[in-house]
């Protein structure tokens, strides 16, 4: 592996971002203007926005799902930016990581000293059934000619996982109900609430409705029963499955040798990674994804680390068994050993490995082009020890790690922040 | 056999003539289902087309309960869940395809290795007419 470097250090110095949900009365340009609004607000020493040189944005399907393209200089204009540069990057889900990473690539050449990088999509004006054949656009040909699904696809990947490790349905519920006690602590979460909540939740409203309220002894008895948790594509039920969301995020970038104008306590990107995978039809192994590994690959090998020193990561849940299969392609568990790992509660908040802090796509919600930023910007919170009640208990963070993934594994991205 | 490019609307041309075929390197002897316009070992365009054999095993499989729309107007959903799976063909290739035969409504008792023969399904009352590949057991 070759151990490319930067060209010069990048830092990350703001970070904002939308609460995710539904917002009906909002469209891409107004979210992003909320997201740069707080970003504003987030740097330490403030920031003229006009030095801010470019702006590179993630977005995957604004063309479908908003029936406008082009959404870049949308952007700039609403941030003020025009007539300085704007260029829109797409890669489905991982869109605006790829955003990230050509803004980190034109400081480090040195060409910028201070961009904005961000993502942002807007998806709740279609219908459930449009918003599904728009994310189906992202799949590999065949796959959705065969009549898979997104949440097909995942779940033909946990039929494999399951047939050769040995996993169960059960273990995929310990990453929902994880995911889910991280979400309540995250005031830009989506569903801001816990499966026993869910559970008090929907007992009250079928007593209000005078309908019989079932006995559920726990919360996987809850998920077990069909009239709550419906099957979607086996073995992945509803609360296997992230939801459809608005959102935006951005980041400030600045070159190191600047950061300081900007805070004492800027966050340095140490290792990024990217790569590139084939469908179904060409992977010899359902279990895993190549990109994954190679992005992976490379962002270590930049930063020096390995695995294990990265002490918590954002992972791109999109569904329950893709955090499984991320959390051992990523080397923090190995081969088959990540369920167990999940069941031991080992990547709770107070765990030695916490991961999807922010409560994940699942529960954060997936606003496919703003989530890559989404989960630098949560890498960024928690290094910095600014994230209230979700912040990880243990002391001096040091390393943190957002890995984003396009597609059904077509591309996929790592990133290594470091706070010095 | 023929001198039909090796892409994927003559894939799906073959498929309506009930022909399940693959492009083969001439040079490294390598087999892709679907066919490819480059042997991506070789990166070379020195192919041949090959049928498979029809025959092959599941290596992944779902059933599928929220339809997409094209699914959807064939009738297919909460209701009618219908299962599409992996299927590694003997010779080489992997194809994404229905898997018909199996009970959807039981998707514990589908069974990952199991042994599949291909089978064609021919919509013809949608505008183009569409085959699709599809899979049952042997």
């Amino acid at each position: 592996m070759n151990k490319r470097k930067l060209g010069r250090g990048v830092t990350i110095v703001g970070a904002g971002m939308t609460r995710f949900g539904l917002f009906k009365d909002r469209d891409s340009k107004d979210l992003f203007a909320e997201a740069f609004t707080e970003m504003l607000g987030s740097v330490d020493r403030g920031v003229d926005p006009a030095e801010v040189e470019a702006l590179y944005i993630g977005n995957f399907s604004n063309d479908y799902f908003a029936r406008q393209s082009h959404w870049a200089p949308l952007i700039a204009d609403v941030i003020g930016l025009c007539p300085k540069a704007a260029t829109r990057t797409e890669g489905a889900c991982a869109s605006s990581a790829l955003a990230f990473r050509e803004g980190v690539f034109a400081i480090a050449s040195g060409f910028y000293d201070l961009v904005i990088v961000g993502g942002v999509e807007d998806m709740s004006k279609r219908t459930t059934e449009e918003v599904a054949e728009g994310l189906a656009l992202a799949a590999a040909p065949y796959e959705s000619r065969a009549g898979f699904t997104f949440p097909g696809v995942f779940g033909a990947v946990a039929t494999a996982y399951f047939d050769r490790y040995g996993a169960r349905r059960e273990h995929l519920m310990d990453i929902t109900i994880k995911s889910h006690r991280n979400a309540p602590l995250n005031p830009k979460a989506q569903f801001p609430f816990t499966i026993r909540d869910a559970m008090q939740a929907k007992a009250e409203s079928l007593r209000k409705r005078g309908q019989p309220v079932p006995d559920w002894k726990d919360e996987k008895d809850f998920l077990r029963d069909p009239g709550v948790n419906p099957m979607v594509a086996w073995p992945l039920y509803l609360y296997d499955c992230c939801p459809i969301s608005d959102g935006a995020s951005c980041l400030l970038l600045a070159a190191e040798p600047i950061a300081r104008r900007f805070t004492d306590d800027p966050i340095h990107v140490i290792g990024i990674g990217q790569g590139s995978g084939r469908g179904f039809h060409g992977s010899s192994d359902l279990t895993t994804f190549e990109a994954t590994r190679h992005a992976a690959q490379e962002a270590y090998a930049m930063a020096g680390l390995a695995p294990r020193d990265i002490q918590f990561a954002e992972v791109h849940d999109c569904f329950s068994i893709a955090e499984l299969i991320h959390i051992e392609d990523l080397g923090f568990f190995k081969p088959g050993e990540g369920y167990k790992a999940v069941s031991d509660g080992q990547t709770r908040l107070d765990g030695p490995k916490p991961i999807n802090t922010s409560g994940g796509l699942k529960c954060k919600g997936h606003p496919v082009g703003a989530t890559g930023t989404s989960q630098l910007y949560e890498v960024w919170t928690q290094l910095r020890g600014q994230a209230g009640a979700r912040q990880i208990p243990q002391a001096d963070l040091r390393f943190g790690a957002a890995h984003n993934l396009g597609g059904t594994g077509g591309t996929s991205t790592f990133t290594i922040l470091e706070r010095r | 056999m023929t001198t039909r490019p090796f892409s994927d609307v003559v894939y799906h041309q073959f498929l309506a003539e009930e022909k399940l075929m693959g492009s083969r390197c001439n040079h490294c002897h390598a087999r892709y289902v679907p066919p490819r316009p480059l042997c991506p070992r070789c990166l070379r365009g020195d192919l041949e087309w090959e049928e498979a054999n029809g025959r092959g095993r599941l290596v992944a499989f779902t059933c599928i309960a929220v339809a997409p729309p094209f699914m959807a107007a064939q009738g297919y959903g909460r209701k009618k869940p219908y299962v599409v799976g992996v299927v590694e063909l003997e010779g080489g290739g992997r194809v994404d395809a229905r898997i018909e035969g199996v009970d959807p409504q039981r998707p514990e008792d589908i069974r990952i290795g199991m042994p599949l023969k291909v089978k064609f399904l021919h919509l013809r009352d949608v505008e183009p007419p569409a085959s699709y590949l599809a899979f049952e057991p042997l």
